[in-house]
């Protein structure tokens, strides 16, 4: 089978053990939800796509921690089940439910430009993600495109957003997109680090909780668009 | 105890001094009257210890502070011991005088001004102990900053808080280059001891952009040309003992990194880095000594005269310079030994003047030079003790100033041995604008004493003024002794600069005074020239002794007394006397292309004529405000980029993002 090199994901299919085939579809997954999240326009089902991304991705972990025999990763995979799958959603939809914003996320781009661009950015990621993973020498170097295509989507959605929870929400699954590289790329980060990082997220969850509540107390709303006027009358 | 360890514990009770004051920051008897005395006598113990350390040659010692695994390294040479030596001497003397002049409720609040001033003294003891690139700019920046908040103690005028704001921009330009300048002679190899760097000093170009980016760093700290304009900003809008320890140490601290660079640890001089420190020194002399003719505030004219006395300086090391690229060893350590001698002599004398500026500016609250006058009578210690530091920064024997100005003199006229055709064409020139810069000098101080302390009050309250307190007049008299004993026993300060220039340029003069000789200073040899300021002095007394007695025995021995001025005119008063304006005039006259002058005179028929002159400083003009117009556009263009909006922001390291993870992969 003579498929185009800049499909990675599928270029070595034939003989791929059954454990590199669960994480390629892992990653199909994940980059899906990732465009799932840039789609939707809804903050609650935005968060329920979430805590489903860092199911997808605390799976795929636990995949490669069994077939490689990497203990440390299975700590991995429990910390981003309880941080991602649980507290970080349950948090946030907390946030939601107190502040009343369940209502429609507007957008700064309408969603089918939003998704035209993302679909561009697959394409450079895989790109700039090709001479990597061919130095890459774990199982599951075929995915680090996707886990690249991941950062970036979800960085595009912080920027493509108005209101203050999904861009939180983008920053999380930037996260989410990181730690998926790491893991595809080299078994994972030091797990120094992965701590590191994790407790990053939930003080920078808490920081923009604390924040939502200012925002909303000082203009009745979520919308950042109010911070720019008055950062401009200023 | 050894020296070096003496002089840390000294350095650490100037710290402990200073946070002992800022505890008990309200109680003002024990701050004032207490901790400031005892930080003198903290400074003369650094001075004692300095002095013994010049003859004891090199100590190094390794403090286990700063980062880990990057202790700071310290060493005592002759070089930094000899600016101890200055450091601890003046210090001791201001700090007495300190001790009487900060009053209550002026400023910020003593306690304050005793943590900021103690602090600044222990980082410029660290400046001159330090051993490594890093230990040296921790020190030099804490001497920035705490001279900086110093500066600006009054900070409820907004006038000072601008003057404090130009010094901490040059301060910090200056420092960016003196970082430079060590990042060019470590030359890549990251060892940033001064050891590291004597051994794997750069040679060629580097070691040119090194010399260059510290002679801007230093200048900048010194006042030399182009980077003087905070000078006379900050000396006039800091109290008077801040602005003595800054004009009269601190520079020098500026004259010692530059020594340290281009002697030390640069290892070959060329002899193009000395013509271009001779030319930039003259340059600065010049322009500092025409300036400071003009002014009319007091603490002004004595910056820029600081400004004239920095340009000597550095056109003594200049020369210096030329003399060492050379390999004449001899004449380069005269040179040097001048330019070390004044660079103790004006340490003394300016600082004694800025006393003295700032018991006037008690006793009146003037700082105006037209708006002075006739102190001699309110303020006798005050004015006589002045008296001594004019003469001395007029350069005139047989004080101090006299004995380095003719030791620079004298080691230009050697220059015709020099090798260069030009050099030897130019450097004559060069001995003819010293000696000109020096006449310019006593013009200044003329002008300083005379109208400030001479002729008649110009002013009604004047007549209130009082004498400076026990305290102010103690640290006065101290650096009037230094002026006097500086001047009368030339032999024995050149006897003790001779370890520093031995470790400079590897020659010296320790032979003057082991010859036997105290009294007649002769470098080279009694034939060429010659200079004994005890003589003179003795000299000099004898004759007004004796002039004193004819007169009072001769003549007829009546005292009169009458009013002044009064050839029969009657409608005279104080106001009718040279003002410092129309003192200065003929300098103004004959110097016009020096001046950037806006004048406004007054029409005949006006009723209340007024006659207003502003003379400004030309490469303000030229030079700042383009700068400051330049800075200004180019951050409006890139305040274009500060949307307010987070988005944008968002998509700024998005799209750098993007462009790296492209333009890196490839």
């Amino acid at each position: 089978m003579n498929l185009p090199a800049w499909l990675p994901a599928l270029h070595d299919l034939p003989g791929l053990p059954l454990a590199g085939q669960l994480i390629n579809l892992c990653a199909a997954i994940m980059l899906l939800l990732a465009f799932a999240m840039l789609a939707q326009r809804r903050i609650v089902t935005l968060i329920n796509l979430f805590a489903l991304q860092g199911a997808v991705l605390c799976l795929s972990t636990a995949i490669v921690a069994l077939s490689t025999g990497q203990s440390h990763l299975w700590g991995s995979a429990l910390l981003t089940l309880l941080l991602k799958v649980i507290l970080l959603p349950w948090i946030l939809h907390r946030l939601v439910h107190k502040l009343s914003v369940k209502w429609d996320v507007e957008t700064l781009f309408n969603i089918p430009t939003t998704m035209l661009v993302g679909i561009g950015l697959v394409i450079i990621a895989f790109n700039v993600a090709q001479p990597i993973s061919e130095f890459a020498g774990t199982i599951t170097r075929s995915t680090i495109g996707i886990a690249l295509a991941c950062v970036m989507l979800a960085f595009l959605m912080m920027i493509t957003r108005s209101k203050a929870v999904p861009q939180v929400v983008g920053f999380m699954s930037m996260e989410n997109g990181l730690f998926f590289a790491a893991t595809s790329a080299t078994y994972g980060m030091p797990m120094v680090i992965e701590l590191g990082v994790a407790l990053d997220v939930l003080v920078g969850m808490v920081i923009f909780g604390v924040f939502f509540f200012q925002i909303r107390e000082k203009f009745d709303s979520l919308d950042i668009r109010h911070l720019e006027e008055k950062t401009k009358q200023e | 105890m050894s020296p070096l360890a003496l002089i840390l514990l000294c350095l650490a009770s100037w710290l402990a001094i200073g946070l002992i004051g800022a505890f008990f920051s309200r109680q003002f008897v024990l701050v004032a009257r207490i901790l400031f005395p005892l930080g003198a006598l903290v400074g003369i113990s650094v001075a004692l210890a300095a002095l013994s350390a010049i003859f004891t040659g090199n100590e190094t010692a390794m403090l286990p502070l700063g980062l880990p695994g990057l202790p700071f390294h310290l060493r005592l040479d002759a070089l930094s011991a000899f600016f101890l030596f200055l450091l601890g001497a003046v210090a001791a003397g201001i700090s007495i005088y300190a001790a009487g002049y900060f009053r209550r409720g002026q400023g910020s609040t003593p306690g304050l001004q005793c943590l900021l001033y103690h602090l600044f003294l222990a980082s410029m003891g660290g400046v001159l102990l330090a051993d490594d690139a890093y230990f040296f700019m921790v020190a030099w920046e804490s001497m920035a900053l705490s001279s900086y908040f110093l500066v600006t103690s009054d900070h409820r005028i907004a006038e000072i808080r601008r003057a404090g704001f130009l010094y901490l921009i040059v301060a910090h330009v200056g420092a960016i280059g003196i970082l430079l300048s060590f990042g060019a002679m470590t030359g890549g190899t990251g060892d940033y001891t001064f050891d590291g760097i004597r051994t794997n000093a750069p040679e060629g170009w580097l070691a040119s952009a090194a010399l260059l980016l510290a002679l801007g760093g230093f200048g900048a700290k010194a006042g030399l040309l182009p980077l003087h304009v905070w000078l006379p900003e900050a000396h006039p809008a800091a109290p008077s003992p801040v602005s003595a320890m800054m004009s009269g140490v601190m520079l020098k601290t500026a004259i010692y990194g530059l020594l340290r660079v281009t002697f030390d640890l640069l290892p070959e001089q060329q002899w193009w880095w000395g013509a271009l420190l001779l030319g930039l020194g003259l340059a600065t002399a010049l322009f500092g000594v025409v300036f400071s003719t003009v002014q009319s505030d007091m603490k002004r004219l004595l910056a820029y005269s600081s400004i004239e006395n920095i340009g000597l300086i550095f056109a003594g090391i200049g020369l210096s310079l030329v003399f060492a690229a050379n390999s004449m060893p001899l004449l380069a350590a005269l040179a040097l030994t001048a330019a070390l001698y004044h660079c103790l002599n004006h340490a003394f004398f300016k600082s004694l003047l800025f006393l003295a500026t700032g018991s006037v500016l008690h006793a009146t609250g003037q700082r105006n030079l037209g708006r002075l006058g006739g102190l001699i009578h309110r303020m006798p210690w005050v004015a006589w003790l002045a008296l001594l530091g004019v003469v001395a920064s007029a350069g005139l024997p047989p004080l101090n100033g006299f004995v380095s100005e003719w030791l620079l003199l004298q080691s230009f006229l050697f220059t015709p041995q020099l090798p260069h055709g030009y050099l030897n064409m130019l450097l004559p020139v060069a001995a003819g604008a010293i000696a000109l810069i020096a006449a310019l000098a006593g013009f200044a101080m003329v002008k300083f004493f005379g109208v400030v302390f001479l002729g008649q009050p110009r002013e009604e309250h004047l007549a209130k003024a009082h004498d400076a307190g026990r305290m102010e007049r103690l640290g006065l008299i101290w650096l009037a002794t230094g002026c006097v004993l500086l001047g009368v026993l030339p032999n024995f300060v050149i006897a003790a600069l001779d370890p520093v220039t031995q470790l400079l340029v590897g020659a010296g003069f320790a032979q003057v005074s082991a010859s036997g000789n105290w009294l007649l200073l002769a470098p080279i040899s009694e034939e060429r020239a010659s200079y004994s300021g005890a003589i003179f002095l003795g000299g000099l007394l004898a004759f007004t002794l004796a002039l004193f007695l004819v007169v009072r025995t001769v003549f007829h021995g009546r005292l009169r007394r009458a009013d002044a001025w009064d050839c029969g005119f009657p409608l005279l008063s104080g106001r009718t006397q040279d003002t410092a304006e129309g003192f200065g005039q003929p300098i103004r006259q004959v110097f016009a292309p020096f001046f950037r002058i806006t004048r406004e005179h007054p029409s005949p028929f006006d009723k209340e004529p007024h006659y207003r002159i502003v003379v400004e400083d030309p490469l303000w003009h030229w030079l700042y405000l383009p700068l400051a117009w330049l800075v200004d556009l180019g951050t409006r263009v890139v305040g274009k980029l500060q949307q307010g909006r987070i988005a944008i922001y968002l998509l700024y390291s998005f799209v750098t993002l993007l462009a790296l993870l492209v333009f890196t992969t490839r």
